[in-house]
């Protein structure tokens, strides 16, 4: 399911003083099946985006099409949730939305509330806390009694039982330990290749845009000023510098790396194994010389 | 819910901005008993006269005010109602066999109405042009004198900061947990009123829950500065009361001395 943004711009408050314009003539688009991140500095629209991703917001002006489904400012409430079910948003600090007596009548509350039996609810319900990785013991306990990396986890599994089409994450491993952030970022990586499941990352963190997305748009004060593979985007550290925004650091590390033995590896390495074993292959490669 | 004022602060630089907040406090709390002293046409159309006069003195929107209000305003609709349709009195102006409607009831209804407005209006205008701290601190100098009759004065108005304080926090919060379950497909805005209801819990839980968490880590973080209350403590804002603050108490008691004479 595409994601086109037409346009865009919002402003908060309208007609009060404290009205504050947040997005201007943002075009965006998100294909089908794509990794798509979304990285700015604080303040710079992220989040204002990514609630017109599933017509939380409206625009003020332009128009987002969502599948089939065109929201504009005059479209009414009850149009928009159909448009909720395929888009599933996972918030910064999910596990503020848990309420339910149990964690697993909490995650079955969005399947039900878009019309599946209950039985069925359940049944995906249990399916997605094995595959976020929780054990069965933590079914009827209150999410209130978790950890906060389970609580984490019962949220995402919340939003996945409604089995969307695009996955919407802002800041999913915020808060977390390394080793929680890694799984949950290899989670949704997994659905992603597996599942052909759309994701759309907002995040502050170079490092996973560099390892997991295809796409990253930037935006800057409002603006979305660059959007393109990783490789063009952590290409240039001046023009994302202008942005207040760094390279990776192990672009860093490779730019550094290189100006010190006085050779071009040839390609830009994203992630750490890629620089491992692009540097294999040159050491063998002067080994042989 | 960004159209809310309860408890928002406009900053700005108009008179009733400067003024200091114990004379801003003074005056409203002395103009809110003198509203009960209108009891004529007159007298309720100068408070409105009055009230509009120090709406435009702080430069404050008319607009801003009855859209931050509309819920109050709803309110005062339904009172304005319920006077016309059910109090008795005076001439009968419609009679509809069922439904009477008497003079002296749309006479009340009216001022009712306009003693509310007066009301609602005085007391926004006063949170929306003085910051909280400003208020609390006005208002701590202000009761001092009950500290005598062990009143923990230093206590009430640190709670009420804290209470104003946490207005906008509990507000975003709200905003942000009716989003995240508005994205699981839960639906407040529309449907029959039942299901309406239903759709709070999920709000109303999880924002519990958070306000009681905030309130433990407030209390650490102020246990840990080594607060102790009120005792001994000094000012780093000192209030300073200038000629302004004499002269707008003064205004007020031209006022009054007109109400009085507008009375019957």
């Amino acid at each position: 399911m595409d994601i086109k943004l037409q346009k865009v711009s919002y402003r908060y408050g309208m007609g009060t003083p404290f009205e504050k314009r947040a997005l201007y003539d943002v075009d965006l688009h998100i294909r089908s099946g794509s990794y798509q991140a979304i990285i700015g500095h604080t303040g710079s629209g992220k989040s204002t985006i990514l609630q017109h991703l599933n017509a939380l917001l409206k625009p003020t002006e332009g128009q987002v099409q969502i599948g089939d489904a065109i929201i504009e400012r005059k479209k009414k409430p009850k149009d928009l949730r159909p448009v909720r079910q395929k888009v599933g948003i996972v918030f910064q600090f999910p596990e503020h939305q848990l309420f339910e007596e149990t964690v697993l009548k909490d995650v079955m509350f969005g399947p039900m509330n878009f019309g599946v039996e209950e039985a069925e609810a359940e049944q995906r319900a249990r399916n997605m806390l094995t595959l976020v990785g929780l054990p069965e013991t933590v079914l009827e306990k209150s999410p209130f009694d978790l950890s906060g990396g389970q609580m984490r986890r019962v949220a995402i599994a919340g939003v996945l039982a409604m089995q969307p089409e695009v996955i919407v994450l802002d800041e999913p491993t915020a808060g977390l330990d390394p080793r929680g952030r890694q799984e949950i970022m290899e989670l949704f990586y997994r659905l992603h290749k597996e599942q052909n499941l759309t994701m759309i990352l907002v995040t502050h963190s170079m490092e996973d845009a560099a390892r997991y997305a295809d796409q990253i748009a930037i935006m800057h004060e409002g603006r979305c000023v660059l959007n393109g593979t990783p490789r063009d985007i952590f290409s240039d550290s001046e023009q994302l510098a202008a942005y207040r925004l760094e390279v990776p650091r192990i672009i860093q590390f490779q730019k550094q790396l290189e100006a010190r033995i006085g050779l071009s590896l040839g390609e830009l390495c994203l992630t750490e194994e890629q620089l491992v074993r692009v540097l294999s292959r040159v050491v063998k490669e002067r080994e042989a010389q | 819910m960004t159209k809310m004022i309860f408890g928002r602060f406009l900053p700005g630089d108009s008179f009733v901005h400067k003024m200091d907040p114990r004379a801003k406090l003074l005056f409203v709390f002395i103009f809110i008993i003198a509203v009960f002293i209108a009891n004529s046409t007159w007298s309720y159309a100068a408070l409105l006269v009055i009230t509009l006069l120090i709406m435009l003195m702080s430069k404050i929107k008319l607009r801003y005010l009855i859209n931050g209000l509309k819920p109050v305003l709803i309110l005062m609709v339904f009172t304005l109602l319920l006077h016309v349709f059910f109090t008795k009195g005076g001439a009968l102006v419609v009679d509809f066999g069922w439904v009477n409607i008497y003079e002296e009831g749309i006479r009340q209804g009216i001022f009712i109405s306009v003693r509310f407005l007066v009301l609602v209006f005085i007391t926004s205008i006063l949170t929306l042009t003085t910051s909280p701290i400003a208020i609390t601190d006005g208002l701590e100098i202000l009761l001092s004198p009950f500290k005598k009759v062990k009143l923990p004065v230093h206590e009430l108005a640190l709670m009420m900061s804290i209470a104003l304080r946490f207005i906008p926090t509990l507000m975003d919060e709200t905003d942000k947990i009716m989003k995240a379950q508005m994205a699981r497909g839960s639906d407040l805005t529309t449907g029959p009123v039942k299901d309406r209801v239903k759709a709070v819990v999920p709000l109303l839980i999880p924002l519990f829950v958070s306000a009681f968490k905030r309130a433990e880590d407030l209390a650490t973080a102020m246990e840990v500065r080594g607060y102790r209350g009120g005792e001994g403590r000094t000012r780093y804002r000192l209030l300073k009361w200038t000629m302004r603050d004499t002269l707008a108490l003064l205004a007020l008691l031209v006022m009054i001395a007109i109400l009085v004479l507008l009375r019957n």
